[in-house]
């Protein structure tokens, strides 16, 4: 049963180790990850800072740290998302079927994926926190709950992965679970609290977005980097994170074991 | 009975209504080349998925050395080794990299992946390229590190699901050497392959299977002698003396005569002793004072075989030159 536990954790390492070489191997591809939400930063903060900003003391007067926590939840979906891409493409390239045929773990594959993933999203946040302390954007509650909070979006991110990865292997196509994992992460993650609060909102949407899970996740990154009063939105995103993984884990690890190129 | 490498019992692989592969049974003997022949879409590549744990019959049993392979996958994936359609290889790992990743796969220790990946290397004659990454590799050498990675777990059997498909002549030559020495050194293999050619020179057995169905199995010799032996053909200056020329030699063969039009080429099927038999042809067309263009004589092609038996041209699915048939010692110009 150890042995069992230490194959499936040297197995996932392998795995892990090779997505890894491939991100050092193609640096553009993390820099071009990291380059369309530093624009995503850049362009909300610059056209809409003016507008929405310097209305709370509790934002301190600024509107990127309203904006930065939030767009951080976005960086990392989308980031998470790519899992389906990466996975559809060794589907397709016929690395899957190999990988099936070896007497390995058969999570690995997927974990040693989604971890990957995850590790390239520590790289994309530490450039947004960067280019966001340029803007302006600083810490407010010390240092561990600033740990706290890149670690609850990294967990929420590497649910997201999971559902990315189950998407990637029932599309079996690179190019459709992008657009399929878009298509459900765009409106999420505008009729939500990441740019702008949801006051606005007619009445129905408000409903929506004040109890979806990318709200929650932007309002607990928010509590934890400003130290806000807590609407106790850290616990439902730890929950929601968890559920996503309880449920979506096991789903696309039966859905591997079934993939054929 | 000696064991086998593999044996498929009566196995059948429905998607939704399309029978990929309609009751098959095939029992390969171990130590040797076992060719699965057949057209794109016969169904080589799902049986192969099957032998190879990846996907499950809709019927019948398969094994793998004496092993269920539906009721003990991780058992038979010990012991096998595939190389799929594909070159299943990470264009931007080094070929030392790709190898190192699958040993560490296949459970081995982190020194001895990498003893084993240099030795591949080594016998591949990929060392010269082993730092590099496999996107600069040519699709010969692509093939070869594919080849490589199925040899890291040191497996008795091997799965080479149409290793040569889409390599120049010449690589290709190159891979059929490996895939002997492979056999000399004990490892049995499945080769899939569309080119008849191909199965001729390297299978011992060859089984041909035709839209999921097994339409014959047997040596090259024997598939051949399904024939009726050794073929006669000559090529007319013109179609002008065509009736004249079939008459000649209308009682030499087992059967009539054939003629086709395009290429104004008439073919005869004589039996056994086809030297003697041609010195009657000749004589033949000498005396009703036909003249041939070309003469010859050859043992009939699996080109031959395959159109007999399924009635279509397999050169015409296979592409360019694997189909191509075989030209025969005695020819005469």
């Amino acid at each position: 049963m150890w042995n069992n536990l230490y194959y499936q954790l040297t197995d996932t390492w392998a795995i892990t180790r090779r997505n890894l070489l491939r991100y050092i191997r193609l640096p553009q591809l993390v820099f071009f990850s990291a380059i369309q939400p530093v624009i995503f930063l850049t362009l909300f903060n610059f056209v809409f800072g003016g507008a929405l900003g310097r209305e709370g003391a509790a934002l301190h007067g600024k509107y990127i740290n309203y904006l930065l926590p939030g767009i951080m939840v976005q960086v990392t979906l989308f980031g998470g998302l790519q899992t389906g891409v990466g996975l559809a493409r060794d589907l397709k390239s016929g690395l899957v079927d190999r990988w099936r045929s070896l007497p390995m773990s058969r999570a690995a594959v997927l974990a040693g994926r989604t971890l990957a993933d995850m590790l390239r999203n520590v790289v994309v946040v530490t450039i947004m926190l960067l280019v966001g302390h340029l803007y302006g954007f600083r810490f407010y509650n010390g240092f561990f709950h600033s740990i706290e909070m890149v670690a609850i979006l990294l967990l929420f991110g590497f649910a997201f992965s999971w559902i990315a990865a189950f998407l990637g292997l029932a599309t079996r196509d690179e190019e459709t679970a992008q657009l399929a994992g878009f298509a459900f992460v765009f409106p999420l993650v505008f009729a939500s609290a990441v740019f702008v609060p949801t006051v606005s909102m007619p009445g129905w949407l408000q409903h929506f977005a004040n109890n979806q899970p990318i709200t929650f996740a932007a309002s607990a990154a928010r509590e934890l980097a400003l130290g806000l009063p807590s609407h106790g939105a850290i616990w439902k995103i730890l929950l929601w994170s968890i559920g996503i993984l309880v449920i979506f884990v096991p789903l696309s690890i039966n859905r591997y074991k079934r993939a054929t190129s | 009975m000696a064991e086998l490498a593999f044996e498929v019992n009566n196995v059948a692989k429905y998607f939704d209504k399309v029978k990929a592969v309609d009751g098959v049974t095939l029992k390969a003997e171990k130590g040797k080349i076992f060719g699965l022949l057949g057209p794109n879409g016969a169904g080589k590549t799902t049986l192969v998925n099957m032998l190879a744990t990846l996907s499950e019959p809709t019927k019948g049993s398969l094994k793998v050395l004496g092993v269920d392979v539906v009721k003990q996958p991780d058992k038979v994936r010990k012991m096998i080794g595939l190389a799929g359609q594909f070159a299943a290889v990470d264009e931007y790992l080094t070929g030392e990299e790709n190898l190192y990743m699958v040993g560490r796969l296949y459970h081995l220790s982190a020194s001895e992946a990498k003893k084993r990946s240099k030795d591949i290397l080594d016998k591949l004659k990929l060392s010269d390229a082993a730092k590099r990454q496999a996107r600069t590799y040519s699709g010969g050498m692509r093939r070869r590190l594919d080849l490589g990675a199925c040899l890291v777990g040191q497996p008795q059997i091997l799965f080479l699901d149409e290793p040569t498909t889409g390599l120049d002549p010449r690589t290709r030559l190159d891979l059929w050497k490996i895939i002997r020495d492979l056999v000399k050194g004990g490892t049995s293999i499945l080769l899939t392959t569309q080119y008849l050619e191909e199965a001729d020179e390297l299978a011992d057995h060859i089984a041909v299977i035709d839209r999921g169905k097994l339409i014959a199995e047997g040596t090259s010799q024997q598939l051949k002698a399904k024939l009726g032996g050794d073929v006669i053909e000559f090529e007319l200056a013109s179609s002008a003396n065509k009736d004249k020329a079939l008459e000649a030699v209308s009682k030499l063969g087992q059967k009539k005569p054939t003629y086709n039009e395009d290429n104004q080429t008439v073919t005869l099927a004589v039996g056994s002793g086809g030297s003697k038999k041609l010195a009657e042809v000749v004589r033949a067309l000498d005396s009703a004072d036909v003249s041939p263009h070309s003469l010859s004589l050859h043992e009939p092609s699996l080109d031959d075989v395959f159109l007999s038996l399924t009635g279509t041209k397999a050169s015409a699915v296979a592409t360019e030159d694997g189909g191509g048939r075989k030209r025969g010692k005695n020819r005469v110009e």
